[in-house]
This record gives structure tokens, sequence and C-alpha cells, in this order.
């Protein structure tokens, strides 16, 4: 069997076992990278020299009869905002380019300790703001299924690496649907856990509120081993949780008799394409099906969600984001010919219109060089989110927009918290259609918003959610599904994910591209 | 709800980004587009609902106050535009008396 045939759990066992050696297992994944990537654009950095030598020294270790960590010879790629210490990261910015992260991301730190290889970086939508990887710096990623549409995002290098079987799993970080939305989309299995669950520390602030990072893979058993490796507290992260965390892949095969999964009759509105919906309401069938009761719910101020999402992330973003600064690291303009205000002279408190260009000024040398790093290192939607948040937050709009969202945020936490009190999951789709074209949503900032139509809700509320495949379009597109469930109930989203990948076998598909040559 | 160019310039300026005139005419159509659309929560009943932050109910975590190992100068510094081996190098932060 090929390494790239095998599933994570099978490839770390065959590797313990020593039925196949790291360095196979790496060697082939990182031919498939050199293969197809120049078509896909997945990864930011590949580390071929430096995978290599940790799989041999996984192989090493075998050898010599040392207990081996739980992803010995596991290919992990990882999403660009997360920090590594001997690898570029950029989070898709011209702001980071080249930067050099002086220690690793808590989760980066785990992955090593159980022994697994990273084989490189994957592209984003730049900061992670974006649903279709169109905002990266370094070009958009292409998807697998159809190299004319976008593989969603923000993870969308990730997804994209994953579905075209250029590594077996990989690392993403979901804000408002960012490991999800492309999971859906690339036909492929991710989980966005419980906010708290997995340690941020490391992970280039987005939205700290929301920012989630988590295990995408081909299945929800792969999820699961990967997750128990990643999950856990870290004192480095206030808002880790002191939990303990569960044996993921030791519950996935109970049947799910007895598990009550709501529906919202709201999901299948007019903006829902017709093949989703019918591919939705077909897995609700097969989980009737698998033992599960199908029950009616209302999530009232679902709605609201985006208009929500979309003022706490970005005045969240545009505090984060301050810290872009073109002193500490990062981009940092030359000094430029613009207007400078004279020796001791400063420019009044008010601003004036035109500020930054010849009708204007800068009340210092030092506020020049900070606007004009940020307005070079920064892409356009990454300041339009600035601008939002930092406007949201304003002296006279703060109540207006910023506190108003906040307590739209407690309404839609409560429907999470009322409808749990009827249904243990929440079903229904991710994304209103499939995989859009590279393109055809890019000019209209607020067209691109509502793509985060049925994700956002989740991290408001702070809850677990998990997308998998369950149909193709026509046109041989991939059809996400989604659960949410009750803060920390990871165990039941990945089971019942896990059952329902027993019954279909929509997550075994590969898009053509993905073939290798015999 | 529409925003004036110069009330983009001024938000431009308290973000510390640069905005050109062409900037600043995209920027001024966008946002008031989408200030429009999160407008709508406006509609939404909050009377009595209290504002949520967050969503863990965890407050306050403390550490006990011991000194761990952090940094070094060189580490810290790796990465900065401009440095001296000691310090971050910037231009002048009162007036213009030449940039660093």
């Amino acid at each position: 069997m090929q390494p790239s045939d095998m599933s994570a759990v099978d490839l770390v066992t065959a590797v313990r076992q020593g039925d196949l050696t790291a360095l196979r297992a790496t060697e082939a994944f990182l031919e498939q990278i050199e293969r197809l990537d120049g078509q896909i654009n997945a990864f930011l950095s590949v580390d071929r020299d430096g995978a290599l030598r940790t799989a041999a020294a996984v192989d090493a270790k075998r050898k010599a009869g040392k207990t081996l960590g739980p992803l010995a010879g596991l290919p992990v790629a990882v999403k660009d905002a997360l920090c590594t210490s001997d690898l570029p990261t950029t989070c898709a910015s011209k702001m980071l380019a080249g930067f050099r992260p002086p220690y690793d991301a808590e989760v980066v730190a785990r992955l090593r300790a159980a022994d697994a290889v990273i084989v490189g970086k994957t592209n984003m939508d730049e900061f992670a703001m974006g649903g279709s990887n169109e905002n990266s710096a370094f070009g958009p990623v292409h998807n697998p299924w159809d190299l004319t549409r976008a593989p969603g995002g923000s993870s969308g290098g990730s997804a994209a690496c994953v579905a075209a079987d250029m590594a077996p799993v990989a690392i993403g970080s979901d804000t408002g649907g960012s490991i999800r939305q492309p999971a859906g989309l690339c036909g492929i299995t991710g989980l966005k856990p419980t906010y708290g669950r997995v340690s941020r520390r490391g992970l280039v602030a987005f939205a700290s509120s929301l920012d989630q990072i988590g295990p995408m893979a081909r299945s929800a058993a792969d999820c699961a081993l990967l997750l128990e490796t990643i999950a856990g507290h870290d004192p480095g992260d206030a808002t880790s949780l002191d939990l303990p965390v569960p044996a993921y892949g030791s519950d996935l095969e109970r049947p799910l008799e007895g598990v009550r999964i709501g529906r919202v009759p709201a999901h299948f509105g007019a903006g829902l394409d017709p093949e989703v919906a019918h591919a939705v309401e077909e897995a609700f069938a097969a989980f009737r099906a698998a033992g599960a009761t199908i029950i009616d719910i209302d999530m009232p101020h679902a709605d609201a969600g985006v208009a929500t999402y979309y003022l706490v992330a970005p005045c969240e973003a545009s505090s984060n984001l301050a810290r872009y600064d073109g002193a500490h690291y990062g981009h940092r303009a030359e000094p430029g010919k613009g207007h400078r205000a004279e020796p001791g002279k400063l420019q009044p408190a008010e601003p004036v219109s035109g500020q930054g260009n010849a009708s204007g000024g800068f009340e210092s040398a030092l506020v020049e060089m900070y606007c004009r790093s940020r307005a070079e290192g920064f892409g356009p939607e990454v300041k339009r989110r600035i601008m939002l948040g930092t406007y949201a937050l304003s002296a006279g709009y703060y109540d207006a927009y910023y506190a108003k969202a906040l307590k739209v945020r407690r309404l839609i936490r409560q429907d999470y918290l009322d409808a749990f009190e009827k249904v243990d999951l929440i079903g229904g789709p991710v994304s209103a259609t499939a995989a859009f074209k590279l393109g055809e949503k890019s000019g209209d900032p607020l067209a691109m918003y509502l793509v985060d139509l049925y994700t956002v809700c989740t991290n408001l509320a702070g809850v677990g959610g998990i997308s998998f495949p369950c149909g193709f379009t026509k046109g041989g597109l991939p059809i996400g599904f989604q659960l949410q469930a009750p803060a920390l109930a990871e165990p039941l989203l990945l089971r019942a994910t896990d059952r329902y990948q027993h019954l279909t076998d929509w997550h075994r598909r590969r898009p053509a591209i993905a073939a290798r040559p015999r | 709800m529409s925003l004036s160019r110069n009330d983009v310039a001024k938000v431009g300026l308290l973000a510390r980004l640069a905005l050109s005139d062409a900037d600043l005419d995209t920027m001024t159509r966008e946002l008031s587009s989408i200030v429009g659309f999160v407008g709508q929560l406006e509609k939404i009943d909050t009377a009595n609902v209290a504002p949520l932050a967050h969503p863990l109910d965890t407050q306050n975590v403390f550490r006990e106050d011991v000194p761990k190992p952090s940094l070094s100068t060189a580490e810290a510094l790796q990465s900065a535009p401009r440095h001296d081996g000691e310090c971050f190098l910037v231009p002048a932060v009162l007036g213009d008396t030449g940039a660093a």
C-alpha cells in the first residue's frame, strides 16, 4: 500500500510497527507537492530538507528501540499563521515577508514533540481574513477539484493540500469558518474545536475571542488523532482551558442511537443552492438511518450572525494588528520624500483631509513611518477590516456598533444554549454553494462576507463545529455538511462524523489531479 | 449610514494607515456599504442584555510571580528592520529631526 492511500491512523501504525519508514512516507508526500503545487499554490514554503531530516531521526529513534511519539512519521502541513522558529511565518502578508519568529507556536511544539514531520507552511488569506484565499499576497490557492475555482478560506492552502494528497493532515485556524468552509469546498474533514481547547500561543492573532486552531484531514478518525496531540492546557495562553484531554479516537464506533440532531429550517432559505440543499437533506436521512433522531429547531438570531461577526472580528483585528508598526519586526517603509512637519512644529491633533499625501502631513517622522509601513505592508482586505474596526471602536460610534454587537453576540450564544437543551448536535450546510470561481466575488467585499453565513455563529458562541463532505454537485464539486456541538463535545462531533463516514464514501473521493503516476 | 471622505481620512490616521486620494475614494464607498450592512443590528432589541466580549467564563487567570526565562535581546531584535544591537531604532518621535 502506498503511503498516500493510507489514513493518518494507519500511517502512524505502520511506522510504529516498522512496516513503513517515516522517510518513505515523507518522500511520497514531498513528491506529490513537487508534482502538483506549481498548479495549486497550497504551500508558501516547503521544508524538504528539514522534513527528510526529521523523518530520518524518527526512523533512527525507532531502530534504537526508543518510544515513538503518537504522530511519529506523520507528514503535517501547517497554516502559515502559526509561528515556526525554523521556517518563515508570513500570514500570507507582505508585512511579514521573510519573518522568522523567535519561537514555535505551542501547537507546533506539540507536533514536534509527538514526532510529526512538518513538511511546510500553507497558503491562506492574508492574516486569515477572507473566504476564498484570494487575499493572499502570494497568489491564490487553486481548488484541486477545479483549478479555476477557489478552495475557500482562510485555511485554503491547508484544505487544498490534503484534498490533493500533498499531505495526509494539516493544521488550520478558524475565526469565522476558516477551517470548516475550505474543508467543505475541498471535500475534506475539518474541525473547529471549542474556544480554549487548543492553545493559541504563537498563532498570529486576528480576533482573539474567536480564533481557534484545529485539525484538517481526510476523515474524522484522522482529525481525532491530530486533535489528541494539539489539544490541552498551555499556561502560555490565559484562555486555554485547564481540563483533561479525552482520547478522541477511542469512542468513535459507538452507534448514534439516542443522539438528537437539530435541523434549522431557516438554513434552507432562498440563498441555498438546490444541489447543496438536496445533499444536506440526504445527510440528515443518513444520520436518521444510523440511529439518530432529527429534530427541527429555531435559532432566532442566526440571521444577525454575519453583521455581528463583521463588527466583533474587525474591532479585535484593528487592535491586534496595531502591533505591525515597522519598528519591531515586519515591513518598514523607507524614509520618503512626502511632506514632513517642520522640526518642533507638531501637526494639530485633529487630522486633516487627505492625510498622508501632499496636501496633508504627519505629526512626526515616527507617525509617518507607521502610516507608510502599514499602507505598504497590508493588502486591501486587511486595510478594510482595520478601518472598519477602528471606526466602530472610535469615540461616538463605540456604543452603536461594538457594544451593540457584543449584546447581540450574547443573544446568539443564548440561542445555542437553548438549542442544546433540546438536541445534542446541530446539523446543516457549511456553505450556500459549492466552490465558486476565482474572481467571482473578489470585487465585492460584502458578497464575500456573506459566504460566512453558516459558520460565524459557532465562533461567536465559542462552541465546536466540524465539516465533512456529504455529496457532489453534477459538475463534480464537493458539498459540505456541518455539525455543531456544545462546548467540549468534540468526542460526539468526531463520533457522529465517523459513523457517517462508515455509511458513506464521499470522504474517500479524490480529485483527478491527485492520482499519482504509477 | 454613509461615511464622508473626511470621516475616512480621520479613521485612517487613527488606524495609522496612509491613504492616497484614490484609496480614500474606494474606502469611503466600501466602508459606507459595510457600515450600512452591519447597522442592521440596530433593529434587534438588546434592552437588558449584557455585552458578551468573550465566550469563556474564565476570568483573571494568574500564575505564580516567579521569574522565568524570556527572549534574549538578540532574539528579540532578530527581525527588527533597524536596531543597534541593544535597541530598536525608529525615526524621531517628536517633530522631524531626521529618520533613524
